[in-house]
């Protein structure tokens, strides 16, 4: 069993209202699985639940740690989600501005995640931190910009960098790239589909848009209504959708 | 001495139920039967509806099976496709079955030689053997050195075709799936294709295939499996 993430049942309600309800899935180390659906069909509320960020209402979320350990999310105290979120999780906010630090310089941004794991050599910090903004296309002569000074694209790439500096093993991302102009997303998901491949990264990432799902994740969750209606291979629930919310997300994409 | 088997099709079935057109049910496949084996050349024959696309499809697991077994020998075992679970779907099209469509899917920003050479990064090669073979065999499919490090987005319908095909090709996979890889391509071309699915087969490697080009079709087929459209139930 080499599963690094296993989900079961899982839900999440807000008083009477569902968020998410009975959703199951398996991730595996190197995998990136896309959850699609509309807005309002709990996409988000279930990557928070797994992503330990609520406490889950009924199921679990089981994640296999570094040491080979397994621990159910919804019972885990402050200390270790603090723990896992430093030095095994990464998690990419839809609005840069959450996910980075914006009264410090880009580079502080890269490098404050390392010193939060100890380290504290400040020309090597600088060194690592230079060499991500160039990995994540941002001219290293900004180093110490404050972020509030790039563009939206900029700060999404920076917080990419930010939060992939510490090699996670588990990323989280929420629709890293809606918001931004289509060139600035191509760019973005170029990246990603880079790193991903590069860093061997096992991520969860909701996404609104089929395009992402198609070109990142090799197999995909489609969300409605907080229920997982459709999951398998992305290329199969693109091609051959067979519920029908899934034929009529599919069917409402502009080809060009 | 027979050769080994390496698909087998089971009275599988295909049908496509179109919520949001009142229900439409279309039949496209019904009871088909197919063996292929190592070395050999299937050339899948019929008038355009007949399904030839959506058989390929159904193989690669691309289309979800309605009726039936996809049996395949994938890592000196047999496996049912159609009921394997996402993952081993995943591994048998890493390293057993091969698929190339007609047209090129871009990807914004990545340079054609990249494209060539992720199958076999996929597959656990390194970086730099990886990126030279992909050059070798776009160099083989006349696709201009110049071109290698650009995106295919702007390539003309025949580069495309031809940066598909090498990705497709690139890692020798025991079972390759062909739609129409040579609809664009001019002669010389087509007689590079027809050579590297000798040497594939050559090799081992099972082919099945759809050309409606018949020189195409004479050169490369070992047999022809004709097909016809369902009649309308």
């Amino acid at each position: 069993m080499s599963a690094l993430l296993q989900v079961r049942g899982l839900g999440r309600h807000y008083g009477q209202r569902i968020g998410c309800e009975d959703v199951s899935f398996d991730l595996h180390p190197g995998e990136l699985l896309c959850i699609v659906g509309e807005s309002g069909s709990g996409k988000s509320t279930l990557l928070n639940t797994v992503a330990a960020q609520q406490a889950p209402s009924a199921g679990s979320a089981c994640y296999r740690q570094r040491s080979g350990g397994w621990l159910e999310l919804g019972a885990l105290g402050e200390a270790d989600r603090r723990r896992l979120a430093r030095e095994e999780w990464g998690f990419v906010t839809q609005n840069p501005r959450d996910g980075l630090r914006l009264n410090v310089s880009a580079g502080a941004n890269v490098a404050e995640r390392l010193m939060a794991l100890g380290m504290r050599n400040y020309a090597q910090l600088r060194d690592i931190a230079r060499g991500w903004l160039e990995r994540v296309e941002i001219d290293p002569a900004r180093i110490d910009d404050a972020p509030t000074s790039f563009s939206g694209g900029m700060q999404q790439r920076l917080q990419i960098a930010r939060t992939l500096v510490t090699q996670p093993r588990l990323v989280f991302m929420d629709e890293p790239t809606a918001g931004l102009d289509v060139s600035v997303q191509a760019r973005i998901l170029d990246l990603l589909r880079r790193l991903v491949n590069e860093l061997g990264l096992a991520a969860v990432m909701v996404t609104h848009d089929l395009a992402v799902a198609r070109l990142l994740a090799a197999r995909t969750l489609v969300m409605q209504g907080g229920r997982v209606v459709e999951t398998g291979l992305t290329d199969q629930i693109l091609d051959d959708p067979q519920h029908p919310y899934t034929q009529l997300l599919v069917s409402s994409v502009l080809t060009t | 001495m027979t050769a080994d088997l390496m698909l087998e099709l089971r009275d599988i079935g295909k049908s496509f139920e179109l919520h949001h057109q009142h229900g439409a049910r279309l039949d496209v496949l019904r009871g088909l039967d197919l063996r292929l084996h190592a070395g050999e050349c299937v050339v899948l024959s019929g008038p355009s509806g007949a399904g030839k696309s959506t058989l390929l499809r159904v193989i690669y697991a691309n289309y979800r099976l309605s009726f039936g077994a996809v049996h395949l020998r994938h890592a000196g075992r047999w496996l049912d496709l159609a009921r394997a679970t996402p993952h081993e779907v995943l591994e048998v099209r890493r390293h057993t079955l091969g698929y190339v469509s007609q047209f090129l899917r871009v990807i914004p920003r990545v340079p054609a030689l990249d494209i060539v050479a992720e199958p076999l990064l996929q597959a656990g090669m390194g970086e730099g053997e990886a990126r030279r073979r992909a050059g070798d065999l776009l160099h083989r499919l006349n696709v201009p050195e110049r071109l290698w490090l650009l995106p295919p987005g702007t390539f003309s319908g025949g580069e495309q075709q031809r940066v598909n095909i090498a990705r497709g090709l690139i890692v020798r996979r025991p079972i390759l799936l062909l739609d129409e890889p040579t609809a664009s391509l001019d002669a010389a071309n087509r007689d590079v294709v027809a050579q590297l699915l000798a040497e594939a087969r050559a090799d081992g490697s099972a082919v099945l295939g759809i050309f409606h080009d018949e020189d195409m079709r004479d050169r490369v087929a070992t047999r022809l499996f004709p097909m016809q459209a369902l009649e309308a139930a």
